[in-house]
This record gives C-alpha cells, structure tokens and sequence, in this order.
C-alpha cells in the first residue's frame, strides 16, 4: 500500500485506539468513584463544601443567563406567533422550550464551564503539586477524599441550577410578554398550565439535567485525575473538558429526546 | 535478621517501560538511623522512596520494611504499612483549600476517633514541634516556602510515625530556612526514634545530619559510607559529587552520537 | 470561609431547588394525575378518531379530566381502540358518551365526554359504548356538496348550515 494511504490509517488507527482505552479507563474511574462513595457520603460535609463551589457559586450566572434566554425567547416567540394570531400561546412556547430543551442543555453547558473547569483544574494542580500523592502516602485514598465529594456534588448540584434556569427563564418570558408587550397574564400562565405536562416535561427535564450533571462532573473529575502533572497539562485538560462535556452534553440530549418526547 | 534492619532492599530493579530507572538496588538501614540517598537529577533517587513508600512496585527483588515486603503487600496491607509511614514531599504538597491547622490535623482526623478538643492539643504540640504554633488559622498560600516546610513536617509525624521519607527537603529553601529544616529533621529523628531516608543533593547540610549516606547514580549504588568516610572518599565520582565540580566522571556535556561538527554540518564532504 | 457559612449557603441553595421544582409542578405544569394508584382506565371505539394523538386530553365540560395513554386498530371490526386514564375523582354513567372534538377551527383535538343519566358509574376497565366520530374536513366538504347538489331537499339544508 502506498505510503500517503498507510500514514492516515494509522492515524485513524491510534485515535480509535486511544478513544477507546480512554472510555474504559472512564469507566473504571467511575466504578471506582462509586466503590468508595460509601465512604464520602458518610461524611456528607465533603460534599456540602464541594457543593457549596460547584453550585452555591455557580447561582449568579445560572440566573443571569436564565432571564436573559427567557427574555430573548419572549422577544423572538411573540414576533413569530403574532404572525400566526397566536401570541396567547408564548407562555407555552416559553415553559416547554426551556423544560424540555433549553433549560438542561443551556444549565449543563454554563456549569461545565464554570464548575466542570474549575473542578479539573483544582484536581489537577492537587497532583501537580503533588497533593494527591501525599494524601495517598498518608494512607487515604484520593478517590474516596477528593474526587468522589466533587462527583456528587455536581450530580446534587445539576438538577437544581437546571430547575432555576427553567424558572428565571419563565420568568424572563413573562417579563417580556406581559410586563413589557402587555399579554394578559392569566392567559400566559393558563397556556402553560395547558401546555405543560408534570411527567413528560418537568420530570423528564430534571432527569436530563440529572443525566447531564453525572456525565458532565464525571468528565471534569477525570480530566483533573488524568491530567499531566505540569502547568501545561492542566490547562489542557481543563480546556478538554470544557469541550468534551459541551460535545457529550449536545449528544446525550439528542439519544434522551429521541427515548423521551 | 531482619530485626536489626529495619528497611532492607534485596536486588530490586525498576523501569518506566522499557527505561531502566534501578538497577539491582541493594541497600539496608538499621533502626533509628538517619541515612541520606544522594545523587544527581534523574539517577532515580525519588524513585527509590517510592518504592519503600509503595506507591511503586519493582519488577523484581523485595523491599523489605520492618520483615514484610512492600511490593506484595495487598491493599489494606499496605494502608497499614503507610499508617506508620510519614513522608514529607520536596515542595511540602500541604492542601491548599484547607487551613494550617486542618492541614496537620488531617491524618488525626483521617486515621483516629480522637475528640476534637484532643486532635486540637495533638496539632498544637505538632506545630510547637517545627516552632510555628499561632500559624493554625493561616492558609498554605500565606505561608512562605520555609514555613510550609516545616507545616508539612508536622503534618507527617502526627502519628508519630517509625519511619520518616523526606524527598528533597531542601530544595528551593534560603539558607536559614535550610538550617531550620535540617535541625528540625535531626531533633525529630532523635527525638523520636524514627528511622528515617532522606533523598537529596545537598551535600554539605546533609552530611552534618545524617548516619550514613548512598550515593546512586545511572540506577545503581556507587559509593557508601558515613560523612566523614565520604568525605575522605578517594572515588572520584564522590569527590566530584561532594565538591561539586563540572566536569570529572560525569561528563559536562551530554554523549552526543556524533561529533559537533558533524551536527553543524561543517564537514566538507558529507554536506553536499 | 468559614464552615457553617459554608453549611448555610448549600442551605439556601438546596431550598431554591426545591422551591423551583415545586414553582415548575405547582404553577408550569398542569399538575394532572400520572400514576395507576390515582386514576382508573376507560376505552371506547371510533369509527375514525382524525386526528386524535395519545396524551391528548380528555375533558368533560371543558375541565380536563384525564389522558389518552394508547390508540391502537382493531382488526377484528377496524375501529380505532382508544384507551384514556381519568382521574378517579371523576366518575360518569354508564352511558356516559365520547366525542372527537376540536379545540378552536384548527387547533388540538381532544376528547370529549358527555355525562348520561343513568345511576351506575362507569368501572375501570368498561368500555364507552356511545361514541361519535371526529369531524373530518375532507368528509365534510365531499358531504356538503353532495347535499348542495341534491338542492332542495330539507334534511340536506339542516347539514349544511351545520357545516357552516
């Protein structure tokens, strides 16, 4: 075979290779993280702090970028649907898009890049510095102390930032569509209340957040465990997952929206 | 016979890969003593206290602490081993999202029922140890290289450990911290009866510290003695190592395969 | 940062979450009943159900009443087998009737339904033996000017100022 064809192969080759021994090595890292869960569920304040840095400080842009998509999607939705004589509907069109679609997937991005990134990095400088190997030389082990805490943390955490993604983005509809184009109220609510069913919107919604917390820490917990021990490494794991959780949160929508809706 | 030496490695071997880091390591420390390992960057010191440390295992031989070998310990076998171990890393690795005190309380807190108010004295006493009591309430990042130092110093003998590993615990430090340091680890060891390895580069502080002292280099174990029969050593690669010179039996210069002409293609007639 | 700031942020943080979920079931969703414990199960058969979808509501009087949970053809009779879910706080006669109905000129459909008179309610499980079809435009067109051809005849007229 002649030389230009084999070099791409065995490119394509090692990529293969390489994604699946991570995928494996991914999942034994999240076997390992529940094997040892026992023990850092038990001492619950691990994950209250960690809690604490993945959700409590994650509040302010969770709300800020809620009002401003339910705003836009007030704006844009009373412009298409009074085309159609049907600007009663905007409060459905706003709740079921952001319940079913926008809430987890928006939330889930904006929390992998604040707190997906800030968990891989701190994992990483922790081995970096050498942290993890001290903890593990003092006879405790790494996983049980510092990466299980953060994984349930960010599963806590996911459902709750989506939940109040959905409301400040219903609110922010509301603020468009009723404060300031001057809908009747009732009838946003009431469109809502008809259009919006508690188990295939609301429910599912929170499990597609809850779906998207595991595999979003799970990502950011690993690239921190992974990462090469140098300044260099970190970054680049931290940017890793950054993009790995935004690919795997997109197409983890799209398989739970084809099983879901 | 292994009750009077408390580590002993028989014809231990390790390689990353393929890349021999050991070669046929044999070395044996006697209880209570403070030895030093030294040797140049990348003769595979560090590597050697993490083979007592068990964090690596070697491909072949035994690293015997206390009569049981390291390398064939399971799990919680090995748990136990480093519940008796301290060890304090070459840049300290103290935690940096927790305070002084939780830093040193840690193992306390980890390893034993203690009440807290008992865990507070223990700390305390810890901290008085490297002389840095009224630090508890500081972080790691308001601390200065010596002071961390010395917080991770006293985190590793709170549990009064029989044997301590001190992976370069000079380096990066003024003079003055280096003193401190060097002193704290000599008053600890007698004070506790601690066996105790000591990995490093620096010469002359160890040498006044220390029981006895290895020398490694490429893998293998090249010179030892105590201090003052090293420093007296005729082996001009220990002469070399203690006196610090450039050039002698380890060479200034890497050992390029070709010459540096030829690298600067300055040769007529291969340079087309 | 202290730990019981720290205890007392996660505090705050965990009731918004449940305020949220409990904002977007009380006051977002229609908070109708889902699980077998709260309703009961009825069927009735269409000669042709238009545009009938499952999940579409059933109402009596305008007041949603329960579900559509599953549609499916009878080949026995080819009639389209319709399940619905209602909630147990209603109960209807047994000769209670179904309609296809359409909310507004083009909106859903739904499924309506009529209370009868006769004392016995209907069980979980029994099936509604009154039904009438949806209204199909197509059928509807093809019918008025079937009838309008046929001027003159008085049934006819009545027809087709209904499809008016």
């Amino acid at each position: 075979m002649p030389e230009f064809l084999i070099s791409p192969l065995r490119r394509l080759g090692h990529a293969s290779i390489n994604a699946i021994w991570r995928l494996g090595f991914i999942s034994r890292f999240l076997v390992a993280i529940l094997m040892y869960s026992g023990q850092s569920l038990l001492r619950f304040s691990l994950v209250i702090r960690e809690v604490y840095f993945a959700g409590v400080l994650s509040l302010i842009i969770i709300i800020v970028s809620g009002l401003f998509v339910g705003m836009v999607l007030g704006l844009q939705g009373y412009n298409t649907l009074s085309r159609f004589g049907s600007s009663d509907a905007l409060g459905a069109l706003v709740a079921l898009s952001l319940l079913r679609e926008l809430g987890p997937v928006l939330a889930a991005l904006l929390f992998a890049s604040r707190s997906g990134s800030a968990m891989t990095a701190e994992i990483g400088l922790m081995k970096a510095t050498e942290q993890l190997d001290a903890m593990s030389v003092m006879a405790v082990n790494p996983i049980a102390r510092v990466v299980a805490p953060r994984f349930w943390a960010g599963v806590i955490s996911m459902p709750v930032l989506a939940a109040l993604f959905n409301v400040m983005g219903i609110f922010g509809g509301y603020l468009i569509g009723v404060v300031m184009i001057g809908l009747d109220q009732g009838t946003y609510w009431s469109q809502m209340n008809n259009a919006v069913d508690l188990h295939y919107d609301v429910v599912n919604g929170l499990i597609k957040s809850l779906v998207f917390g595991i595999a979003v820490t799970l990502i950011a917990v690993f690239e921190g465990y992974d990462a090469t021990p140098t300044a260099a490494g970190v970054s680049s794991a931290t940017t890793r997952t950054v993009v790995t959780s935004a690919l795997v949160i997109l197409a983890l929508d799209f398989v739970l929206t084809a099983f879901m809706f | 016979m292994s009750s009077d030496f408390f580590i002993e490695l028989r014809n231990v071997s390790f390689a990353y890969g393929r890349r021999p880091i050991l070669k046929n390591i044999n070395l044996r420390i006697q209880r209570g003593q403070l030895v030093a390992i030294m040797g140049g960057s990348g003769s595979g010191k560090t590597t050697l206290l993490r083979l007592i440390s068990g964090q690596y295992r070697p491909q072949r031989g035994e690293v015997l602490v206390d009569g049981k070998d390291v390398a064939k310990m399971g799990h919680a076998e090995l748990f136990a081993h480093r519940r008796r171990m301290g060890m304090l890393f070459q840049f300290g690795a103290l935690f940096t999202d927790l305070s002084v005190f939780d830093n040193v309380a840690f193992p306390l807190r980890e390893h034993t029922d203690l009440p807290e108010n008992m865990i507070r004295d223990l700390v305390i006493m810890k901290l008085n140890a490297v002389g840095l009591r009224g630090t508890q309430e500081l972080m790691p990042a308001e601390l200065s290289g010596g002071m961390a130092r010395r917080v991770a110093l006293a985190r590793a003998i709170a549990l009064d450990p029989a044997l301590m590993l001190y992976d370069e615990p000079f380096t990066g430090l003024d003079p003055i911290s280096l003193g401190v340091i060097a002193l704290l680890i000599k008053k600890l060891n007698d004070a506790l009866g601690t066996s105790a390895i000591m990995v490093t580069h620096d010469v002359h502080k160890s040498l006044d510290i220390v029981d006895h002292v290895y020398f490694v280099a490429n893998g293998e174990i090249i010179a030892e003695g105590t201090p003052d029969q090293v420093r007296a050593a005729e082996s001009p690669w220990v002469h070399q190592f203690v006196h610090g010179e450039a050039d002698g039996p380890v060479h200034f210069a890497y050992p390029a395969g070709r010459g540096l002409t030829d690298d600067l293609g300055m040769l007529g007639d291969g340079h087309a | 940062m202290k730990r019981s700031t720290i205890d007392l942020w996660v505090g705050v943080f965990v009731a918004i979450g449940i305020a949220c979920i409990v904002f977007l079931s009380l006051k977002v969703a229609n908070l109708t009943p889902q699980n077998a414990n709260s309703t009961y199960v009825l069927t009735a058969d269409f000669d042709n159900i238009g545009g009938l979808k499952i999940k579409a509501p059933v109402k009596s009087s305008g007041v949603v009443v329960g579900r559509v949970t599953n549609i499916e053809l009878d080949t026995q009779r080819y009639v389209a087998h319709v399940t619905l879910a209602l909630d147990k706080r209603y109960q209807f006669s047994r000769d209670t009737s179904a309609e296809i109905l359409t909310s507004g000129l083009l909106g859903e459909q739904y499924l309506g339904l009529t209370e009868g008179g006769d004392p016995d309610s209907l069980k979980s499980g029994d099936r509604i033996a009154i039904t009438s079809s949806a209204l199909v435009l197509e059928q509807l067109i093809s019918k008025f000017m079937l009838n309008f051809a046929e001027k003159g005849d008085s049934h006819g007229g009545k027809n087709a100022s209904a499809a008016q």
